[in-house]
């Protein structure tokens, strides 16, 4: 779960890592009222990247100015995702950028520090063309990371006197809010060098959707849509497509490949559905309301490979809650014989081979598509 | 022969009193494995499928010899539970539960690495040797023995390209499902050298999907030491960038990531790779022959 620089910058707060006195509105009118030095910078706050670019960053020199800026902001839309709050923030005079921040190393299976004097840029592309130009190091698993990584890693980026033990703090304490809260990123770009102090200028903040039970008072996830966030509502993993059938099925590996068996026989998925492990006959039920409520669905895919789901129980959820648009259901594994049993006799067909069921759901898409266009 | 689990496994469930952990045990008997005891804390004395159940497992393994741990406690105790049976020696601990915090499967990766200990998963189907012994939730009727070494990131992906294999004609030496988090136990890289020194694997599948760097260092791997053929299949040709993929891989590994970059890094070092899983058979018939 992805969280706004407001709310990541709060997070920083707390755990005493240095940002700009700033506040957040989501009405041009309230700027009059903020208690902030100015120039200030607006910035839009999003969760998409790019939002520089796209004009959702500007500097103001009066309250007016700010507020014009405000209004203009608010609204805007930056790559798909509309803006409804902006953060106003004193502007500072910035010597130089640096990079910092903590993320899992897949590889490694630990956390890593990853840093850099080349910061306030993209740092993947200082990775492809200037590797040597950043700094990494491990944190351990039950030690954490030390004080003294720190002072390594801070003399790499050239840090020197008391700067350097400011950075000693910083990178502790991101590290401690890294692994407290339960972060997969914790990213601060810039880290800026301002009148001889160093200052989070941006925050970052990705938390483990795994962990959220961990962290009851979080806010709630902004990132999804509407029915991406009902299906996260009953444990199941939604994404949302652009073509026209729907595709439900178990394990994420399993429906990554159905959308990909969809597009080698010319479909196009409307969704990524995953029912889950263990997918009971409630799953199956919900799973079948959420995948056909997204409009312009012709046809739906099911397609099911069970073990630790047992089709019985797929089989159950899909006579419950039978299918409204044209269907091919693909159901074998565990408990295969008795899900087939099941379907038969409410009158469901299914087939046990997934390239048949995925040419079936794309020629059912297109009937759908040849029907509307002849009425 | 086989890697990882075999006729002389003699397994303890954690979490064996539960819905899915006693379904499944007793899947795990049917299939001929030697599940010899079960742990839920609070139930020590009860019996499953006649399994005897304990509190610990300190006290499982000292009455009943068990040397490896399946576990399918809920994920948000699946942490002590591993640390456990890792503290007790078993070998393999195989971890099914799903939805295990990223930072608890850091602990405990690392406090297996500590014990000399392999962990299977978190969130992956376990690990099949056919005939022999069955740990997890791999249906059993798909599998026959054979020359095929199987090792996936995906649970139900897995089943579907075994089922391919056994259909045409194509056993398994034994199937390892890694799990699909984004820190796992075991790697690509470690089955395929268990898998390229066990003398009754022939072909080696290998079954990845986007996100993170896995593959490419598989790839590496079958180029500098693999002697066996490999046939591989990606997920998530046409999976959009950028939804659920975590920014650690990208940051570290540059454009690594994608089917494509997997596909490719795999071909490289001449891997055959299908385009849709149904594809996986005969190309590794092909490479038998």
């Amino acid at each position: 779960m992805k969280l706004h620089e407001y709310q990541a910058k709060e997070y920083f707060g707390r755990y005493g890592l240095p940002v700009q006195k700033g506040l957040v509105i989501d009405r041009p009118e309230q700027v009059a009222g903020l208690a902030l030095r100015y120039p200030v910078v607006v910035k839009a706050q999003v969760l998409v990247g790019g939002r520089g670019k796209a004009g959702g960053v500007k500097l103001a020199r009066t309250p007016a100015e700010a507020e014009e800026l405000a209004r203009a902001i608010l609204g805007m839309e930056i790559r798909g995702e509309r803006v409804t709050r902006v953060l106003v923030t004193e502007a500072v005079d910035i010597d130089k950028e640096y990079y910092l921040a903590f993320v899992t190393d897949r590889a490694a299976g630990r956390v890593a520090a990853i840093a850099s004097a080349e910061g306030g840029v993209d740092i993947e592309s200082v990775a492809r063309t200037a590797p040597e130009k950043i700094v990494r190091a491990e944190a351990d698993p039950f030690l954490g990371f030390l004080a003294f990584q720190a002072r390594v890693v801070g003399r790499r980026l050239g840090f020197a006197g008391p700067v350097l033990e400011e950075f000693v703090r910083i990178a502790t304490a991101l590290y401690r809010l890294y692994w407290a809260e339960d972060a997969d990123l914790a990213e601060i770009n810039p880290l800026a060098l301002v009148a001889g102090h160093l200052l989070c200028v941006d925050a970052k903040l990705v938390l483990d959707d795994n962990a959220l039970y961990r962290h009851p008072e979080l806010p709630p996830n902004e990132e999804m849509t509407e029915l991406e966030a009902a299906a996260k509502k009953h444990d199941l993993s939604y994404v949302e497509l652009d073509g026209d059938i729907a595709v439900i099925g178990n394990g994420a590996g399993l429906v990554m490949s159905t959308l990909d068996l969809l597009a080698h026989f010319g479909g196009r998925a409307a969704n990524f559905l995953d029912v889950g492990g263990g997918a009971s006959a409630e799953a199956m039920q919900t799973a079948l309301g959420i995948a056909q409520r997204k409009p312009g669905v012709r046809a739906i895919f099911i397609n099911i490979f069970g073990g630790i789901t047992r089709c019985d129980d797929v089989a159950r959820g899909i006579v419950d809650n039978p299918p409204k648009v044209p269907a091919s259901i693909r159901l074998t594994g565990t408990n295969e014989t008795e899900g087939q049993r099941i379907l038969r006799e409410a009158g469901i067909a299914a087939g046990l081979d997934p390239d048949e069921g995925a040419r079936v759901a794309v020629e059912l898409a297109r009937r759908g598509a040849q029907g509307r266009e002849g009425r | 022969m086989a890697i990882i689990v075999d006729g002389h496994t003699r397994l303890l469930v954690q979490g064996i009193t539960g819905y899915q952990g006693a379904f499944h045990t007793g899947l795990m008997l049917e299939a001929g494995t030697k599940v010899v005891a079960g742990v839920t804390p609070g139930k020590g004395g009860a019996a499953v499928h006649g399994v005897p159940v304990f509190d610990t497992v300190d006290e499982a393994v000292r009455s009943t010899g068990a040397n490896a741990c399946c576990i399918f406690v809920p994920a948000r105790f699946a942490r002590d539970a591993a640390l456990e049976a890792i503290a007790s020696r078993l070998d393999p601990v195989v971890i099914i539960t799903e939805g295990v915090p990223v930072h608890d499967a850091i602990e405990v990766v690392a406090y297996a690495r500590q014990h000399g200990v392999r962990v299977v998963g978190p969130n992956g189907p376990g690990v099949t040797t056919p005939g022999q012994c069955r740990v997890g939730i791999m249906p059993t009727h798909l599998f026959k023995p054979g020359p095929v070494g199987v090792v996936s990131r995906s649970g139900t992906l897995t089943y579907e390209i075994v089922a391919g294999l056994t259909h045409a004609g194509l056993g398994q030496s034994t199937a390892i499902g890694l799990g699909g988090d984004p820190v796992v136990g075991t790697s690509f890289v470690e089955v395929l050298e268990l898998f390229n020194e066990d003398p009754d694997t022939y072909a080696i599948v290998l079954l990845g999907e986007i996100g993170g760097s896995a593959e490419e260092e598989a790839a590496r791997y079958v180029q500098a030491h693999v002697k066996k053929p490999v046939v591989a299949y990606i997920a998530g040709r046409t999976a959009p960038p950028g939804k659920r993929m975590g920014h650690a891989g990208a940051v570290i590994s540059g454009t690594e990531g994608t089917a494509d970059h997997k596909i490719q890094a795999l071909e490289a070092v001449g891997a055959r790779v299908a385009t849709l899983p149904s594809g996986v058979a005969a190309l590794v018939r092909a490479q038998l022959q």
